[in-house]
């Protein structure tokens, strides 16, 4: 009996976690305004307790889907008895209500986490950290149970069985691509929740800058990896080899995750120096809110995209509402608490502080770009001045020139000092790298395509000037020390997390270079017997097999590869795969990754006879793309176990005050 | 007091966003208006679904307003549409259907089935001119003045009540 | 219309599933029609489904497109008069890459005029800035030299 109830007690559980983030969000805050220590208290304890009920909701949601409970409407639409148990696992967030509850499950742990990792901290900052937060949640939460109740059930007639999960959703790359997006997404609360305390409390000093820059870099790090993962998926499951497509939904993780970069950067220039506070502030805010437009964006089918939720307008109208809330609240406090003074630290034309900002103002540009874009139809539509269409060939045309500028500001910022520097010894050191880079990029196409290509030169370019001058500053750095252990030993974690970083952004740079221009793709006609010539590797169908999968029937191509050399020799296997339970025919890819290719066999149609049409692509470096990404999130993840950052705040506050005298002084 | 302006500026940046935002909600992103609107009807020439020796072309349509509809036996929002379009037939609005990608059999099975509400039907086995047309699927449904100017465009299921309110009301302003 | 919606979805999804067209194997005497035809296929979108190339769709209509497409580059037309082929039956909104025209002028201006906003906010913050660095140079040294000769009076 009391199994028959899970949903129900889930739903319950979701109903008083509601109750704790409202008085998480108000007896802190006021606490912090009135000065009540008591009041302050509840922060911590209320946002454990509405982290164990969303948590337990969650459980009992997905409770019902490995019990094939198909009276509840969320599993019988989105599950089947069928269905291997870690994708009835992985369904509960392949829709919109099991998503909304999984961000706002992502979004109590962030909370749960502050109030875990907040010891050290002043307890107004803390209060009105987890105020915010609840805040924020309770919104969600709210959202769950008014417009997405993920537990409806549909009594008394409960269907036999349940449509099944989309087929392009039963695979890894979504079991874990979601959530590590969330993560991201919704990591970004904590920051906004920093700032928009920081403002309530008039407290934006470089301890500040301490607290804030783990938990950015942490939100900042899952973002890149599910930014990664989202294109991997899509390239390896909907059988083009495209790896981005400027999709409103892709363009809605991005926009976040330029902004984030930017703040990384700004909250660096106003820990080190002290400035840029207001702008830190307003960008944390601007990093949150564009979060919460990607998710207004995808779930209120404003936008037309490949993959967004079915969408409902009072969905929109709810989110909208929220969004309208948070944003429009935290753009007040700003406008009334930005500090008031700010006090004016100098810095020369060439300065590490100036190409800083110059960054910052790159990535803003960038972001306005794809907004821009992303929204355009939707403004010409709102005044009648019809329907157009902007996809890649335009965010294209913008971004990657836009990429090759900003590339060539970071590779004079790591070299560049704090505050001011010679022009002249910034050239010294770095004339040798730019005419190395110029030449490699020049010639690179030659060797490798065989004639000369501007982009691949261009793209190389940028790589390689990110990449020499850190060598060239590393070099510098760490000959000075008596071995090479000591000099590497001797800067911090957070200059290598910098390093690696900056070099993830080259790599992901080449592989998008390389990959995009010497790509082969050949669609022909193959039968038994045929074989077919592609960049040098003979693919030859041998055979072709019907197999049947767990929930599905398959033709499958068996694909002899043979290298130039004659030596490599394998066999690709892909499919075309029909899933049962909806119908509906899917491509299941066959790929040979590699470090330096990807090997890349899409079924197509049945053509007459025992003929299909074949899609044989030769991807070289793609791998390049997602490797670079990895680099960057581990970078960001190395910069936060620096030493600095995990000094208590009394240690913190001490130094603090003697810095600040210090930077007084300077 | 300028830096206070200043620090307002992204709060009405964001109002203005939040109210193009809630426009949105209320618009359809799938509907859209038919580059043809006020185009004349393309040339085509093709032959009726019952007469195969009948070849009809763009003339068709001059003298008096006309609802032309896309159809195909294999479309079953098609099928759902009939009543509203033999509804407008019985309106002594003159209807011309378009058998879009279709086979003859089919098409003469669906009509026998169905119902026939046409004046006639042009034949379009490979879709030439249903691309013509800008058609991207079936039902589409065209409504041509006296002069063969195509005025409105509707794209999908015609609901009953889209009769009265939409093709009724077109039709009788094109036909002054 | 939330219905239409979810239907529309699903026809593109099943669409989406099969990526490779059965009428993808064709024939080119030239590798730069060829080109042209991918870039051309690429940067169209299918007015059927919600947002694909009609490269890379299924759909009926972006097969008839393809075809189109085709037979246009080998009866040696232009890529500008294959792009208004297709916009006089489907209009603008088939193009992925907006044309400069009145409405788009801000879509493909922005970023420029952005450029030369930001390039003019970075000048005035640094001379700002470098104005500032000035005055804390000569604060600074007074101090050091107030530094300096405090030392030399206690020695």
């Amino acid at each position: 009996m009391p199994i028959k109830m899970i949903p129900e007690i889930g739903h319950f559980a979701l109903i008083v976690a509601v109750l704790m983030a409202v008085i998480q969000t108000v007896m802190p805050l006021a606490g912090a305004a009135t000065r009540r220590p008591l009041w302050m208290a509840y922060a911590s304890p209320m946002a454990m307790g509405q982290f164990i009920f969303v948590l337990f909701a969650y459980l009992c949601l997905t409770a019902s889907y490995m019990l094939d409970d198909f009276s509840v409407v969320n599993v019988a639409n989105n599950s089947n008895s069928m269905l291997p148990w870690y994708y009835k696992f992985s369904a509960v967030w392949g829709n919109h209500e099991g998503s909304v509850l999984l961000w706002s499950l992502i979004l109590a742990g962030w909370g749960f986490a502050v109030s875990r990792c907040s010891t050290g901290l002043p307890r107004d900052m803390v209060a009105r950290v987890l105020g915010v937060m609840g805040m924020v949640s309770a919104g969600f939460l709210l959202f769950v149970l008014v417009t997405s109740n993920p537990f409806e059930r549909s009594l008394p007639r409960v269907p036999a069985d349940g449509a099944d999960l989309n087929p392009l959703l039963q695979d890894f790359g979504l079991i874990i691509h979601p959530p590590m997006l969330y993560m991201g997404y919704v990591g970004f609360s904590v920051v906004f929740a920093f700032a928009i305390a920081a403002l309530l409390g008039g407290r934006l000093d470089s301890a500040w800058t301490r607290w804030v820059r783990p938990w950015t870099n942490v939100a900042w790090a899952f973002l890149t990896v599910g930014i990664a993962l989202g294109s991997w998926w899509a390239y390896y499951e909907l059988g083009w080899g495209g790896w981005w497509f400027w999709d409103p939904v892709e363009n809605a993780s991005l926009l976040p995750w330029l902004t984030g970069t930017a703040l990384i950067h700004s909250l660096a220039v106003t820990e080190k120096r002290g400035s840029f506070k207001s702008w830190t502030v307003l960008l944390a805010i601007f990093t949150f809110s564009l979060s919460l437009l990607g998710t207004f964006l995808v779930r209120s089918g404003v936008l037309t995209s490949v993959h967004s939720f079915a969408n409902d307008p009072s969905r929109g109208l709810f989110i909208l509402v929220l969004l309208g809330i948070t944003v429009g609240l935290s753009l007040l406090v700003f406008a009334l608490r930005a500090p008031r003074v700010s006090h004016v630290v100098g810095f020369g034309l060439v300065s590490r502080d100036s190409l800083l900002l110059v960054n910052n103002i790159l990535l803003v540009i960038m972001t306005v770009t794809v907004l821009l874009g992303t929204l355009y139809p939707l403004l010409l539509d709102a005044f009648g001045l019809g329907k157009i269409s902007v996809g890649p060939p335009y965010f294209n045309a913008l971004f990657v020139p836009l990429t090759v500028l900003l590339c060539i500001f970071m590779g004079l910022g790591p070299v560049a000092r704090w505050k001011r520097m010679a022009g002249g010894e910034l050239r010294r050191r770095l004339w040798l790298a730019g005419v190395v880079a110029l030449a490699i990029a020049a010639l690179a196409p030659l060797v490798y395509g065989g004639e000369w290509n501007l982009w691949v030169s261009l793209g190389l370019v940028a790589a390689l000037w990110v990449v020499l001058p850190l060598v060239r500053d590393m070099t510098d750095k760490v000959r000075k020390a008596a071995s090479l252990w000591q000099g590497v030993r001797r800067q911090s974690l957070a200059y290598w997390g910098m390093v690696l970083g900056h070099l993830g952004m080259a790599v992901t740079i080449v592989g998008v270079t390389v990959v995009s221009n010497y790509s082969v793709e050949e669609n022909v006609r193959m039968a038994p017997g045929d074989s077919a010539d592609v960049a040098g590797y003979t693919f030859t169908m041998t055979g072709l097999e019907s197999r049947r999968g767990a929930n599905f029937l398959a033709d499958t191509a068996i694909m002899k590869v043979e290298g130039d050399d004659g030596e490599h020799l394998f066999v690709m296997e892909p499919e075309k795969r029909l899933y049962l339970a909806r119908g509906m025919p899917l491509t299941q890819v066959a790929l040979r990754p590699g470090p330096l290719r990807d090997l890349y066999v899409a079924m197509g149609e049945e053509l007459d006879g025992d003929a299909w049409a074949m899609r044989l692509q030769y991807k070289p470096m793609v791998r390049w793309l997602w490797l670079g990404a990895i680099l960057m999130a581990s970078g960001g993840l190395l910069a936060v176990v620096d030493r600095r950052y995990r000094r208590r705040s009394t240690v913190q506050s001490g130094s603090e005050s003697s810095s600040s005298a210090q930077e007084a002084t300077a | 007091m300028k830096r206070r302006l200043l620090l307002l500026l992204p709060l009405a940046g964001f109002i203005g966003l939040a109210i193009f935002l809630y426009m949105g909600l209320s618009m359809d992103p799938f509907g859209r208006d038919s580059a043809l609107l006020s185009e004349e009807f393309p040339p085509f020439e093709l032959s009726t679904l019952a007469e195969p020796d009948r070849r009809v072309d763009e003339s068709l349509f001059e003298g008096e307003v006309t609802v032309v509809n896309v159809w195909g036996e294999w479309c079953p929002t098609c099928k759902q549409e009939m009543p509203q379009l033999l509804d407008l037939a019985d309106r002594g609005i003159r209807l011309i259907g378009i058998d879009y990608k279709d086979t003859r059999d089919k098409g003469r099975e669906f009509l026998d089935e169905f119902g026939n509400p046409f004046e006639l039907n042009i034949f379009d086995p490979n879709g030439d001119l249903g691309f013509e047309l800008g058609v991207y699927g079936a039902p589409e449904t065209f409504i041509v003045d006296a002069d063969g100017v195509i005025r409105y465009h509707h794209t999908g299921y015609i609901k009953p009540e889209d009769v009265r309110d939409t093709i009724l009301p077109e039709v009788e302003k094109w036909q002054r | 219309m939330a219905a239409i919606g979810r239907t529309l979805m699903v026809l593109c999804l099943v669409a989406l599933a099969g990526a490779v067209n059965a009428d993808a194997v064709r024939d080119f005497d030239d590798p730069v029609v060829e080109k042209r035809y991918r870039e051309l296929t690429a940067s169209m979108r299918c007015p059927k489904c919600e947002n694909q190339a009609i490269d890379d769709s299924n759909s009926p209509v972006s097969a008839d497109m393809r075809d189109r497409v085709y037979t246009l580059l080998q009866e040696g037309r232009s890529d500008r008069e294959i792009q208004d082929f297709m916009v006089d039956r489907f209009g603008d909104y088939v193009l992925y890459n907006p044309r400069l025209e009145g409405r788009t002028l801000l879509l493909w201006g922005l970023p420029f005029a952005l450029l030369v906003v930001g390039a003019t906010v970075v000048a005035l913050i640094v001379r700002v800035r470098r104005r500032a660095s000035a005055q804390a140079l000569s604060a600074e040294e007074r101090a050091r030299l107030d530094e300096l000769i405090h030392s030399e009076r206690t020695e």
